[in-house]
C-alpha cells in the first residue's frame, strides 16, 4: 500500500516531512546538493547571526582604525577593502544559488535579537529567493534587573518587525526555557509567526580545567533529547494556528514517527548526519513509510497529531501522568 | 616669480618675464648644498642675469641678486618670512647669503621677522584641532575639508601635522574654509576656532596659545559647563579670559560609550565644530556627516558601525554646551613642564622645548656640533599615555619573568635585592621573597614605570599565574591607572633606588635571569603592544653596555633614534649601546664597517701592547690579549684590567702609550650589531645582507620581522607570507614567504637562528645568546607581530604561539659550531591547519571575505608550503655531518673546513 508522505508546513508543500536543520551541512551549495539527494523534502540554512556580523563589522573597522592617522609615513595599514563581505553578501549569494540548483524549498535563517536595522536582513534573504524564514532567538539574559516579561515583549516585538518586512512565511525557532511555554507560543503566533521550531539547542560553553578557562563546545544531539520537544509539541498541536517543527534528538525512523504522531509537521534533522551520514535519511524515509503502511496509514496527514494531547488517550500524561509512570516504575509499585 | 619648469633652465624666458624696474633679486633656494658657492637656482640665475647682461649692456644695471635658503626640514615658510626677505632686498647693503625660518646665531646669517605679521583676511575661518591619532581627529577634520569643499561655495585646506611616535601620538590639524582660493602653504598661527579634542592636553600642551581674541575654544571634557572651569590649570584659565574666548564642552567620550563608538569621538567632535564654526549650516553639515559616514563605512560592510556612527552625531549636540566664563583665574593647577625640574640642562633646554612643540624656535647654537644627540632621554618624557596600567599581586607572582621580557616598552622591571634595602620604603611598597635557589634570602620586587607604560596588555597576556580561587585575577592585572598613580609613582621612585644585581650572579640564559640585567633601551615611541622592541629591549640586556647597532631605515630606526628623546640607554657606569642610522638599505655593511674599524683598533692595540710589554709588564699584557671574554665574569675581568692598564699608561711618557690609552676601550669585547625590519633584510638591503654573511666576520644581525613595510603602512616585502592581504598585495600575496634562514644556512659558516619570543622564549634568549658568542656572521630571524597583521595586540605574544604551533612559523638555530648536527629543529611538528590560524588574522581574513575562492586556493597552497618546510627541515635537521661523511665515502669529499 502506498502512503501519500507530503506535508504542509508554513504553507509550503513538502515532498516528506524530513527537513534539515540549520547546520554547517546547508552552508554550502555541495552541502545543500547532497542534504536534497538524500531525500529530504526542505532545508534549513545556517543562521546569519546578528552577534557576528556586528562584531565583524565593528572589527573591520577597527582594524582599518587601529593605528591610523598617527603617524605621517603610515597613515593607514591595510589597503582598502574591495567588495568585503561581512557574511550577509556570502549568505545571500548562497540562497540565490541554492535556488537555482535546487528543486527543494530553501529556508533561510536569522539569528538576531534587537529590532530596528536588523530586520533589513530578512529582506534581504526574502529578495536572494528563500522560500521561507526561519528566525532563530537566542538570547541570554544574564541581567539581574532583566524581568521575564521585558525579554517576552523584546521577543515579540522582534517577531511582529521582521513580519512586517517580509511577506514569505517566518517560522520562530525557540529554545524551552520558557515560564509559560504555552502561552508564550501562543503570543508568538498572535505575533505573526506562520511555524514554531521546538527546540533550539544553544550552544554552552565548557570549561577546561587545565587552563581554567571558559570555552565554546559543540555536541551533537543525543536520541533522548527527542522527549521535551515531544511533550510540548502534543501540548501545542491543534491549540496554536501555526505550523510546528521538532527538532532535537531525530535519529532514525521512530523518533520521526513519534515526532509526526504528537501532531509536528516536519522533523529537523542534523545530528544524525554527523553521526551516520546522508544514507540515513534515505533509511529513516524508507522505514517510516513501511511502517505507515503496516499500520495501514494512507497518508502522514492522516497520522499526525494522533498522539498528541488532544488526541491520545491520556491527555493527562502530557502534563503530570509522565513524571507520576516513571515513578512507578522505578519504584516497580503502583501507586 | 616661480619657476615651474626648473631644468633646462629656460634663461632667456627668465629674463625676458623679468619686470624692467626689478633693482634687486633673493633667490630662494629649498636646499642646501654645503660648500658650494651659493645654491643652485641661485647660480643659475646669476649665471642667466650676468650673460644676458654682458651681452645687452644697453639694460641698465643688473639687478642685485642675493641668495636665501628657506623650509629645509619641513620649516615654515610664511609671509611674516617673506616680507623680511623683501625687507632685506630693499637694505643699502643686504646679506648676500642667508636663511629665513630658523635663528642662526652661529653665523648670524638668518634674517630675522616679525612674528604678528600676518596676511590672513577675517573672512576665513582658521581652525586648529588638537587631537590624538586613536581618536580619529585627523579623519573628522580630513572629511570635514571635503564636505565643505565639495558641497559649498567655499575652499577648504587641511594639512596635518603628525608625532614622531607611534604609541598614543599627537596630532594638530590645520584646516582652512574661506570664500576665496586658499594658498597660504603654512600654518595656521591665528586661529578663530581651537579645538582640543584630549582633556588631559591642557596639562601639557598650550593650546591656546594659536586662538586670537575672541575665538571659539571647544574642548572634549569630562567636566561638565559648571565645574569645568575648576579642572582647568591657571594658563589655560587666564588665557580663555586674557583673549575673551567663547568656550564650549562636550563629554565626547560619554557620548562615544553611549553610543557603543569606544574610544573614536571623531564624529562627535565634528558635529560640534560645524554647529560652532558656523561655515555651513548646522543642518547641512549633519546630513553631508552622515552621508560621509556611509561611504566609508558602507564600504566596509558597516550596518551597525554606520548606525553607531549616525547615534554618536545625533548625541553630540545634545551634549555640547556652553561654559559661562568667570572673570578671574581661580585654578591652583598648573601646567606641568615638559620634562622634570631635575633633568639635565640640554634636556630641560634644548629637547624640553622640542618635546613642548617649539623646537622651531631654538637657535643653530643649541643644537650639538656633530649632531651627536645623548641618549637615555626619553625617561625624561613622562607621556602618562595610558589609561590603564598593570597591577602586580605579590603573593600570586611565580617571578618567572614573562611580562618583564614581553614589555615592549620597559615599562616592567624586576629586582632582586637584599631585605635590608627596604628600609626606608614607602608605604605599600611591594616585595616578595625572591623564589628559588639563586638569591636565598632575597627579596623580589616587580614595578611597573605608571607614566611609561602605554597600556597595551601584552604582559597580562604573557602572565602564566592565574589565582586559584578566582582564575581572572591573574599576578598581574590591568587596572585604572588614575586610582593607581600617586602610589606606584611613590614606589617606582624607591625601586629605582635599589641598585641593579651584579651581572656576573644572574644565570643570562634564564627568562628570570635574562629580566633581572638592566634594559639599555626603554620607553620607545613604538606602538603599543609593539612585537619588534621586545628583541631589542632584551639583546641591550644581554649585551648592551659593550653594543654598537648599525640601524637600517624602518620602525626600528624611528623609534631607535627619535627626536627629541633616545630610548638607548646607560647603566650606572654610563656604558650602553651606541648606535647609528645610515640608510635604509645599508645596515649590514653599516654594522661590517664598525666591525671592521673596531677590528683594526684591537690589532693596534695588541701591536702597542707587545711594544710596551717591558714598561707594562708581560704578565698585564698576556692577560689582556688572552683573555677569551666569553663570559660576564671575564669581561668584567677585561674592564679592570683595562682600568689598570690606563692607570699605568697614564704614567709612560711615550707616543705609543698615548695612542694605547686613546684605543685601550676597544680591547673589551664589542658586540656589533645590524637591527632592521624585513623590508631591509628580504627586499631593499638584501643584497648587502648576503654580501655581509658571506665575508665571515664577526657582525649579529637581528631581523625584526613583521612581514610587512611596518614603517610606511604596511606595504608587501618578500617576507610577506602567501595569501596575507597587505599593500601592494591587495588581492593576496600569490607567492610564498622568501626563506631567508635557508638561503644563509647555505654558506654553512652562518650562524641562524629563527626565533619567537611569544612562542617559545627561552629558545629565543639561547638562541640570541649562541648567536653573539659564534664569532662569525649571525643572523637571526625575529617573528615580529605588528598592527599590519590585524590583529588584537595585545594577545600579539598568543598570536605568535599560535604561529609557531600550525608550523607556520619555524623555530630553530643552525651553529656552525655543531659538528654533528649544525641544525636543530626547537618546533614540534605542526598540529592544527593553517587556515584556522591564519583567518584569526584581518591580513587574511580580509581576503576570504572578499575572494573567497582565490583566499581558499591560496590558503591550500599555504598549507602545501608549510607541509613542504617541515619535511625539508626535518630532513635537513636529521642529516649529520658523519652521516654524510659516511654517505660519500670516508674522508674524501665530506671534510669539513
Amino acid at each position: 500500500m502506498s502512503v501519500d508522505l507530503s506535508t504542509q508546513y508554513l504553507g509550503l508543500k513538502l515532498k516528506n516531512p524530513l527537513v534539515v536543520a540549520a547546520c554547517p551541512l546547508t552552508g554550502n551549495i555541495d552541502g545543500l546538493r547532497r542534504v536534497e539527494d538524500a531525500g529530504a523534502s526542505a532545508a534549513v540554512l545556517p543562521s546569519l547571526f546578528e552577534e557576528q556580523i556586528a562584531h565583524e563589522e565593528a572589527e573591520l573597522a577597527k582594524v582599518h582604525e587601529f593605528g591610523a592617522d598617527s603617524f605621517a609615513e603610515a597613515l593607514t595599514y591595510f589597503p582598502q577593502p574591495q567588495d568585503y563581505r561581512t557574511g550577509p553578501e556570502e549568505y545571500l549569494e548562497l540562497i540565490t544559488e541554492a535556488k537555482r540548483a535546487l528543486r527543494i524549498p530553501i529556508i533561510g535563517s536569522l539569528n538576531g535579537v534587537s529590532t530596528g536595522g536588523w530586520t533589513r536582513y530578512a529582506r534581504m534573504i526574502q529578495d536572494a529567493g528563500a522560500d521561507a524564514l526561519e528566525l532563530n532567538i537566542y538570547y541570554v539574559a544574564t541581567g539581574m534587573d532583566e524581568s521575564a516579561e521585558s525579554v517576552e515583549s523584546q521577543y515579540l516585538e522582534l517577531v511582529e518587525a521582521v513580519k512586517q518586512s517580509v511577506s514569505i512565511p517566518l517560522a520562530v525557532k525557540i529554545g524551552p526555557y520558557f515560564s509559560a511555554m504555552a502561552n508564550m507560543a501562543k503570543r508568538l503566533a498572535d505575533a505573526g509567526a506562520d511555524g514554531l521550531v521546538l527546540f533550539n539547542r544553544f550552544l554552552q560553553p565548557d570549561i577546561d580545567l587545565e587552563s581554567m578557562e571558559a570555552m565554546p563546545r559543540l555536541v551533537l544531539s543525543d536520541p533522548w533529547e527527542l522527549l521535551l520537544p515531544l511533550r510540548w509539541i502534543a501540548i501545542l498541536y491543534g491549540r496554536v494556528d501555526v505550523s510546528l517543527a521538532l527538532t532535537r534528538g531525530i535519529h532514525d525512523s521512530q523518533s520521526l514517527l513519534k515526532a509526526l504522531a504528537v501532531g509536528a509537521d516536519v522533523a529537523m534533522v542534523a545530528s544524525v548526519i554527523y553521526r551516520k551520514g546522508f544514507s540515513e535519511l534515505g533509511k529513516m524515509l524508507s522505514q517510516m513509510q513501511d511502517w505507515l503502511a503496516e499500520k495501514e496509514y494512507s497518508s502522514v496527514e492522516e497520522f499526525k497529531g494522533c498522539m498528541s494531547q488532544e488526541n491520545c488517550p491520556d491527555p493527562a500524561a502530557f502534563a503530570r501522568g509522565n513524571y507520576m509512570k516513571a515513578l512507578t516504575s522505578f519504584t516497580g509499585k503502583p501507586i | 616669480m616661480k619657476v615651474r619648469l626648473y631644468r633646462p633652465f629656460d634663461a632667456a624666458a627668465f629674463v625676458a618675464v623679468l619686470p624692467k624696474t626689478v633693482r634687486a633679486i633673493a633667490v630662494m633656494d629649498r636646499t642646501k648644498e654645503p660648500g658650494a658657492l651659493g645654491e643652485p637656482l641661485f647660480l643659475d640665475v646669476v649665471a642667466a642675469l650676468a650673460e644676458h647682461w654682458a651681452t645687452h649692456s644697453g639694460n641698465g644695471h643688473m639687478p642685485k641678486v642675493i641668495g636665501g635658503r628657506y623650509g629645509l626640514s619641513s620649516k615654515e615658510f610664511t609671509p611674516a618670512m617673506a616680507a623680511a626677505v623683501f625687507a632685506e632686498l630693499r637694505k643699502a647693503d643686504p646679506k648676500p647669503r642667508f636663511t629665513v625660518g630658523i635663528k642662526d646665531d652661529v653665523t648670524n646669517l638668518s634674517l630675522d621677522y616679525d612674528e604678528d605679521f600676518s596676511t590672513e583676511a577675517d573672512d576665513v575661518t582658521r581652525a586648529v584641532f588638537f587631537g590624538l591619532g586613536a581618536d580619529g581627529t585627523v579623519s573628522a577634520n580630513r572629511n570635514s575639508a571635503k564636505i565643505v569643499g565639495e558641497n559649498t561655495p567655499y575652499y577648504a585646506q587641511a594639512y596635518f601635522v603628525y608625532d614622531s611616535r607611534k604609541a598614543g601620538s599627537v596630532t594638530v590639524s590645520h584646516v582652512r574654509f574661506g570664500p576665496r582660493p586658499i594658498k597660504g602653504s603654512y600654518l595656521i598661527h591665528k586661529a578663530n576656532f581651537v579645538a582640543c579634542h584630549q582633556f588631559h592636553f591642557l596639562e601639557r600642551i598650550d593650546v591656546l596659545s594659536l586662538a586670537v581674541p575672541g575665538a571659539t575654544f571647544l574642548l572634549n571634557s569630562p567636566y561638565g559647563p559648571d565645574e569645568v572651569w575648576d579642572h582647568l590649570p591657571a594658563e589655560v584659565q587666564e588665557e580663555i579670559i586674557g583673549k575673551k574666548l567663547r568656550f564650549y564642552v562636550v563629554d565626547a567620550y560619554r557620548v562615544a560609550r553611549d553610543t557603543g563608538m569606544g574610544v573614536r569621538i571623531n564624529t562627535i567632535m565634528q558635529t560640534c565644530f560645524f554647529k560652532l564654526a558656523n561655515v555651513i549650516p548646522p543642518d547641512q553639515a549633519i546630513a553631508e556627516i552622515k552621508d560621509a559616514i556611509k561611504q566609508t563605512y558602507g564600504k566596509k560592510g558597516g550596518g551597525k558601525v554606520v548606525e553607531q556612527n549616525f547615534a554618536a552625531v545625533d548625541g553630540a549636540l545634545a551634549a555640547l554646551h556652553e561654559v559661562k566664563v568667570p572673570d578671574r583665574v581661580t585654578s591652583k593647577l598648573h601646567r606641568v613642564p615638559p620634562v622634570p625640574e631635575d633633568a639635565p640642562q640640554f634636556v630641560k633646554n634644548v629637547l624640553g622645548m622640542m618635546i613642548a612643540n617649539r623646537g622651531d624656535e631654538l637657535p643653530v647654537s643649541a643644537l650639538p656640533n656633530d649632531g651627536t644627540f645623548p641618549t637615555g632621554t626619553t625617561k625624561y618624557e613622562k607621556r602618562s599615555i595610558a589609561q590603564d596600567i598593570p597591577i602586580w599581586d605579590p603573593n600570586l607572582c611565580i617571578q618567572c619573568g614573562l611580562c618583564s621580557l614581553t614589555c615592549p616598552h620597559a615599562s616592567i622591571r624586576m629586582k632582586v635585592y637584599d631585605p635590608g634595602l627596604l628600609t626606608g620604603a614607602p608605604e605599600g611598597f611591594k616585595s616578595a621573597d625572591s623564589k628559588g635557589k639563586e638569591f636565598p634570602g632575597w627579596k623580589f620586587t616587580l614595578q611597573v614605570f605608571p607614566d611609561d607604560c602605554t597600556g597595551c596588555g601584552l604582559c597580562v597576556d604573557a602572565c602564566p599565574a592565574k589565582d586559584k580561587v578566582k582564575p581572572k585575577h591573574k599576578a598581574i592585572d590591568m587596572e585604572p591607572k588614575l586610582p593607581h598613580l600617586e602610589r606606584e609613582r611613590r614606589h617606582l621612585d624607591f625601586f629605582l633606588s635599589i641598585p641593579d644585581v651584579d651581572r656576573r650572579q644572574v644565570k643570562h640564559d634564564t627568562i628570570k635571569g635574562s629580566q633581572l640585567l638592566l634594559p639599555l633601551f626603554e620607553f620607545s615611541g613604538a606602538c603599543a603592544g609593539c612585537g619588534e622592541t621586545p628583541y631589542v629591549k632584551l639583546v641591550t640586556q644581554l649585551f648592551g653596555d659593550r653594543m654598537l647597532i648599525a640601524n637600517a631605515t624602518g620602525c626600528s630606526s624611528i623609534y631607535g633614534g627619535n627626536l627629541p628623546c633616545t630610548p638607548y640607554t646607560t647603566n650606572a657606569e654610563g656604558r650602553g649601546p651606541a648606535w647609528s642610522n645610515s640608510l635604509f638599505e645599508d645596515a649590514a655593511e653599516f654594522g661590517l664597517g664598525f666591525r671592521l674599524a673596531i677590528d683594526l683598533q684591537i690589532q693596534y692595540c695588541h701591536e702597542l701592547l707587545r711594544r710596551l710589554a717591558g714598561q707594562l709588564g708581560d704578565e698585564l699584557v698576556g692577560r689582556l690579549i688572552n683573555n677569551k671574554q666569553e663570559s660576564e665574569a671575564e669581561i668584567q675581568e677585561q674592564r679592570r684590567l683595562v682600568a689598570e692598564l690606563n692607570q699605568r699608561l697614564a704614567t709612560i711618557d711615550s707616543p705609543d702609550a698615548k695612542s694605547l690609552l686613546a684605543s685601550s676601550d676597544y680591547l673589551i669585547r664589542k658586540s656589533v650589531w645590524s637591527f632592521g625590519g624585513d623590508g631591509w633584510a628580504y627586499d631593499i638591503g638584501f643584497g648587502g645582507l648576503d654580501h655581509v654573511i658571506a665575508l665571515g666576520r664577526d657582525v649579529n644581525i637581528l631581523v625584526l620581522d613583521t612581514e610587512v613595510y611596518s614603517n610606511t603602512g604596511g606595504q608587501a616585502s618578500k617576507s610577506t607570507p602567501r595569501g596575507a592581504v597587505a599593500k601592494f598585495a591587495a588581492g593576496g600575496k600569490p607567492v610564498r614567504k622568501k626563506d631567508l634562514g635557508l638561503i644563509a644556512m647555505s654558506y654553512g659558516n652562518v650562524f641562524v637562528g629563527q626565533i619567537s619570543l611569544g612562542a617559545n622564549p627561552v629558545h629565543a634568549l639561547r638562541t640570541i645568546i649562541a648567536a653573539e658568542s659564534y664569532r662569525g656572521p649571525s643572523l637571526l630571524i625575529a617573528l615580529s607581530h605588528c598592527i599590519g597583521w590585524g590583529i588584537d595586540m595585545a594577545q600579539g605574544m598568543s598570536v605568535q604561539k599560535d604561529a609557531v604551533a600550525c608550523g607556520y612559523w619555524l623555530l630553530y638555530s643552525f651553529d656552525p659550531r655543531n659538528e654533528e648536527r649544525p641544525l636543530q629543529l626547537a618546533s614540534k611538528k605542526p598540529t592544527g591547519s593553517f587556515k584556522d590560524f591564519a583567518l584569526k588574522e584581518a591580513r587574511w581574513a580580509m581576503l576570504a571575505r572578499s575572494k573567497p575562492a582565490e583566499a581558499e586556493r591560496l590558503l591550500a597552497l599555504g598549507q602545501r608550503d608549510i607541509d613542504e618546510r617541515w619535511t625539508l627541515y626535518e630532513q635537513l635537521a636529521n642529516m649529520t655531518r658523519a652521516g654524510v661523511k659516511a654517505a660519500v665515502g670516508g674522508d674524501g669529499h665530506g671534510q669539513s673546513e
